[in-house]
């Protein structure tokens, strides 16, 4: 699950059949720092975001069964709920290599 | 299942029915010392796990799927442990 802003829409009016009715929104997918990672893709919304909106989205199978009632659907990126806050401590904070040795985090 | 830590936590309101009531939590994965770092990613919480912790993270909806009791859930990552030591040879 990955974090992606909203910044348009797509009108498709040729879709398949189990898709219609679900909205298709243009995001860009970005990392903890909310800097983009990779190009604009195309996802289905389920939860009514707009442009501007800090979304989470959910890649792969799992985008599918997200949809609301035709669960077997080609959709492999969904918008899964719209971020009202979000704390992340600076990348500097942590130790993010594994060391040989014994390490203690507790 | 992979090893990460918690970074930070993610509020939201509106959001699909599987995801209510449960916490989202920002998780970098712990990489080896010549490994490129891997990028971040969300995970449901199913330990009370919080920022700073070490974590055990299942990145498989099927896994999720049977492990929150949701049959077709669509949930990807779920945090499944804190870990208390590594041991790296």
């Amino acid at each position: 699950m990955l974090f992606g802003r909203v910044h348009g829409t797509a009108i498709c009016t040729v879709k398949y059949p189990g898709i219609h009715g679900i909205k298709l929104l243009i995001v860009q997918p970005l990392n903890k720092s909310l800097e983009p990672i990779g190009v604009l893709q195309v996802a289905a919304d389920v939860v009514q975001a707009g442009v501007g909106d800090l979304c989470v989205m959910v890649r792969s199978r799992e985008a599918a069964l997200a949809m609301p009632e035709i669960q077997f659907v080609p959709v492999d990126l969904a918008l899964v709920g719209i971020v009202d806050e979000l704390i992340v401590r600076p990348h500097s904070d942590f130790d993010y290599t594994l060391k040989p040795g014994n390490i203690h985090y507790t | 299942m992979i090893l990460g830590k918690v970074v930070g936590t993610v509020v939201t309101t509106i959001s699909h029915p599987h995801y209510n009531h449960r916490r989202l939590l920002v998780v970098q994965p712990l990489v080896g010392q010549n490994d490129v770092a891997d990028s971040d990613f969300i995970a449901v919480d199913h330990t009370h796990a919080g920022i700073g912790d070490t974590v055990l993270v299942n990145r498989e909806g099927n896994g999720a799927r049977q492990l929150l009791n949701l049959p077709d859930g669509c949930i990807i990552s779920v945090i499944v442990g804190i870990v208390d030591e590594v041991k790296l040879g």
